[in-house]
């Protein structure tokens, strides 16, 4: 069953045809990737799904509903949970903060009475699901660290554990692995498939690194000069003349 | 009707081009080097009081005078500014940048009015004009239309500033480097341009361009006062932000405009009623706001950064402290004591002068708590907070003193009632946020304060009315020292209300948004809601404190309590001595209160009396204390929890790390046999 579905999405920037026609499909509990050379239109794109863009022409829908009028904050209702590629953490919190916050904000509970009264503290129960999320991805130990001190890495981790907290059923993923050494793309590799088969979060892996996504994704859309040239399981794909070509350049 | 309206044309217009002036230099430095300059009154103003010193006092040719004012003070102190303090900050917050500004604003009259031993010295106005002896009228066009020489001169020289900063833009190799650096400082460098230089450039002009207006437009005010400079800039920013801060032609026309608008106002409106007396002084209040909610160019625009910074990291948060029990229970135990002595002197020792320092103390404490709410926790620089505050304090009194109300449930509808202002102003403002909501705040502010308190249901008239002492039962908090143990139990309620607010959801929401707004809306955090709230709450803190302040010095002392200006410095005192925490609003109080009475006239003076023989010194001059805190504001960018929070950290861990040492020696000489 379809998840996530744009179809025939298109953008233009000043005449400059960003996007073209570009249409995918996630199913529930998949593991996709979009691969695609520099200003394929990668970026654009993952905008257009998260509603940062709004596309000029096209829909994109999850779960049967039309995302087009649904502002960007109300899309992690859903169940859409995010990363990005220029990393996004608050600062100024500790490592636990940023799962607990991200709990909070999922459960929708916002009102100020509440916090007046004293119930806006965080419980012991809240304390054990972040926790019990840092564990899995290896950060129960920084857990009271500030977050200002933490590597790249498991910066990139607490993304990914403060978008598993609002409990996504579709995770998107900005080039997760730019600027990780490859010890640590490999430690993000097994923590994305653990992810992905525990708890049936299907996965959109936009990525730059062939390695990573061939690695890890069944199936794969290909973008080059924001059209889709090439989609369909992975390895078939790589196998595929035009992709060779857009990646490699007329070297093969 | 037409010849009303031709006849504001006429008089209109040199006003229009002194605002376009001020419009044509904000707009310089803010496009070159991304700085929204609030300071450039009181940059105005130091070319007006120069001049005035100069040519009025000393009786200098006007030519020589006014020269030296716009050619060499006003450039060197742009160039000076830039040197000291802009060009290390290209890679702070605009916010930061902003409260530096507003910083400089309360810093820079106060240390020309020392220097130059300047008070509020009438101006060259009324019936000198600009230049010695009576104005002179023409009337070329007719008996209904005259114009004055002084408005003649105006208007030439800003022709004239206008068009030659037009052609230095087209025609010179400098202006060339400028435009280059304006559309994009990282390649203009590549190409071999000094771009710091030519920044350096550009404040020297924008500050020459602030001289300029401030020299031409000082005799048309009553008095050379900080305050009109700081007016005509808002004026001068409205016209800026209807070229959205980018065009300089349409910052022109708005300018023009704006002068020809407000004249017409005065003319058509019925003549002493309180619209034309309040509306033609706060027309550029009004339209800034306006212009600032509708304007498409303005909305979702972000802040620009600093064209000339580079992707600079921000400042490192300071590390989570880690102390032992001992050290706190020290501390704690430090306060409690210092606690009990402030309490045995309010209660046993101290005289009526400082009971009644200490009640307007605690009321500000609670003004200040808003701030705490504002910028401490939600981020955000709000420069109404004073208007906020006299909302509270008249509703309190009305309500009291019409309606016959307890004082107690008035300071509470006060702040209910303030608490939806500030609700009701945040709705469109809190998504355009940062520089332009904390402008659109001031430009309520300045409404506020010419319209709105002015109005006879609002302030009582010209009766001023008393504000009453409540009354709670059989319990009078007339009595001083009473009033003080009720300030503490409502201070004590709305420190515990923000304490809750900022561990609860909101403040955590909030905090998250001041991290990254983005990642805040990536796990559904939307910052409409969030913010409104903290506006609201910010605004009924601010109010109830308001009510308070109004109740214990018995009348709403607006002038002195709640304006504009004294709105800017409670910020200015706010960031600079704490704005996160309960101890950072009590110790701005405390600033803002006493320091004057306390430290200033009395402690310094008796220490450096004890010191030394030679030099007796009597009390030293509230100045001061302005130019302590407004220099302590710059301060802002690099210790954004406040200066005196900082070192307080600082010591505190240093002594920490002085008792881990020496509890680490015994262990290590015991290992080594």
């Amino acid at each position: 069953m379809s998840l996530l579905t744009a179809a025939g999405v298109s953008k233009s920037f000043a005449g400059i045809r960003a996007l073209d026609d570009v249409g995918i499909e996630v199913a529930v509990g998949e593991l996709v990737g979009l691969i695609g050379p520099n200003g394929a239109g990668k970026t654009t794109f993952f905008n257009c799904l998260l509603g940062m863009l709004r596309p000029d022409e096209g829909t994109v829908s999850f779960d049967g509903h039309d995302l087009s009028r649904i502002p960007t904050h109300r899309r992690a209702k859903l169940g859409i949970g995010r990363t990005f590629q220029r990393i996004e953490l608050f600062g100024g919190m500790s490592v636990r903060e940023h799962l607990l916050v991200a709990e909070r904000a999922h459960r929708g509970e916002g009102r100020l009475w509440k916090d007046i009264v004293g119930r806006g503290r965080v419980t012991a129960a809240e304390r054990e699901r972040a926790d019990a999320v840092l564990d899995r991805l290896g950060l129960l130990a920084d857990a009271e660290r500030p977050i200002e001190s933490l590597s790249l890495g498991r910066g990139r981790l607490v993304e990914i554990g403060r978008a598993l907290m609002t409990d996504p059923r579709l995770l998107l993923l900005d080039e997760p692995s730019s600027g990780l050494d490859h010890q640590e793309t490999e430690e993000l590799s097994a923590v994305l498939r653990a992810v992905n088969l525990d708890e049936g979060v299907a996965i959109l892996l936009v990525e730059h690194d062939v390695a990573m996504v061939r690695a890890l994704v069944s199936r794969v859309f290909v973008l080059d000069f924001g059209t889709l040239i090439a989609s369909g399981p992975t390895e078939t794909v790589f196998a595929d003349a035009g992709v060779r070509r857009a990646y490699l350049g007329a070297e093969s | 009707m037409l010849e009303d309206f031709i006849r504001s044309v006429f008089q209109g217009v040199p006003v229009g081009a002194v605002y376009a002036l001020i419009a044509l230099g904000f707009t310089l430095t803010y496009k070159t080097a991304g700085v929204f300059n609030l300071a450039f009154g009181a940059q105005a103003f130091v070319a007006a009081a120069v001049h005035w010193e100069l040519h009025v006092h000393n009786g200098w040719n006007v030519a020589v005078s006014a020269a030296i004012a716009v050619l060499v003070v006003s450039p060197a102190l742009g160039v000076a500014l830039d040197f000291v303090l802009f060009r290390h900050l290209r890679a702070a917050s605009s916010g930061a940048r902003l409260v530096t500004t507003i910083g400089l604003l309360v810093a820079i009259p106060n240390i020309t009015k020392l220097v130059l031993r300047f008070t509020r010295h009438p101006s060259t106005g009324g019936a000198r004009g600009l230049f010695s002896g009576p104005d002179v009228v023409y009337r070329p066009f007719g008996d209904a239309y005259p114009i004055t020489r002084d408005e003649l001169v105006q208007l030439g020289v800003v022709v004239v500033a206008g068009l030659a900063l037009g052609a230095m833009f087209r025609f010179t190799h400098l202006g060339l480097r400028m435009r280059a650096v304006v559309e994009s400082p990282r390649l203009a460098e590549l190409g071999g341009v000094n771009s710091a230089r030519v920044g350096s450039f550009a404040w020297a002009l924008s500050s020459a361009f602030a001289g300029l207006a401030g020299v031409l437009i000082a005799p048309t005010y009553q008095n050379v006062d900080a305050a009109n400079f700081f007016e005509l800039v808002i004026a001068g920013i409205a016209a800026a932000a209807f070229g959205s801060l980018v065009s300089l032609p349409r910052a022109f026309a708005g300018a023009l405009g704006l002068g020809v608008a407000s004249t017409y106002l005065a003319t058509v409106l019925p003549t002493n009623s309180v619209l034309a007396r309040g509306l033609k002084p706060s027309l550029p209040f009004v339209v800034l706001f306006v212009w600032v909610v509708i304007a498409p160019g303005l909305r979702g625009q972000r802040d620009v950064a600093d064209p000339l910074s580079g992707v600079a990291p921000p400042p490192p948060a300071s590390a989570a402290d880690e102390r032992s029990r001992s050290l706190t229970i020290a501390t704690r135990g430090f306060w409690s004591v210092v606690g009990v002595i402030v309490a045995w002197a309010v209660f046993f020792a101290i005289n009526d002068f400082w009971l009644k320092r200490i009640q307007v103390l605690l009321a500000v404490g609670v003004i200040f708590l808003s701030i705490t709410v504002m910028t401490g926790i939600a981020g955000q620089i709000s420069l109404c907070q004073a208007a906020f505050a006299a909302i509270g304090a008249f509703a309190t009194t009305q309500l009291a003193v019409e309606q016959g109300m307890s004082v107690l449930v008035g300071m509470l509808l006060g702040g209910l009632v303030s608490a939806l202002v500030g609700g009701l102003l945040a709705m469109p403002l809190v998504r355009i946020g940062g520089v332009w909501l904390a402008l659109a705040t001031l430009g309520f502010a300045l409404f506020f304060h010419s319209v709105i308190a002015q109005l006879a249901v609002v302030n009582g008239g010209v009766s001023k009315p008393r504000t009453p002492r409540p009354l709670i039962g059989s319990i009078d908090f007339a009595a001083d020292r009473a009033f003080i143990v009720l300030e503490l139990v409502v201070f004590a309620i709305a420190a515990t209300i923000v304490v809750l607010v900022r561990g609860g959801t909101t403040g955590r929401f909030l905090a998250a948004l001041r991290g990254s707004e983005v990642a805040a809306a990536s796990i559904g955090i939307g910052q409409w809601r969030s913010r409104v709230t903290a506006f609201a709450l910010s605004a009924g803190l601010a109010g109830l404190g308001g009510g308070l302040l109004a109740s214990a010095q018995q009348s709403v002392n607006y002038d002195v309590s709640f304006s504009p200006q004294v709105g800017l410095f409670f910020v200015v005192v706010v960031v600079t001595l704490g704005s996160r925490s309960i101890e950072g609003a009590l110790q701005a109080a405390f600033g803002f209160v006493l320091f004057q009475p306390l430290i200033l006239e009395r402690a310094l003076p008796w220490v450096i009396n004890h010191i030394q023989p030679f030099l007796h010194v009597n009390a030293i001059s509230g100045l001061f204390r302005d130019i302590l805190f407004g220099l302590g504001a710059l301060t802002f960018a690099k210790h954004p929890e406040g200066i005196l929070e900082f070192q307080k950290r600082r010591s505190l861990n240093r002594i920490q790390r002085s008792i881990d040492r020496r509890k680490q020696q015994p262990t290590e000489a015991g290992s080594t046999p």
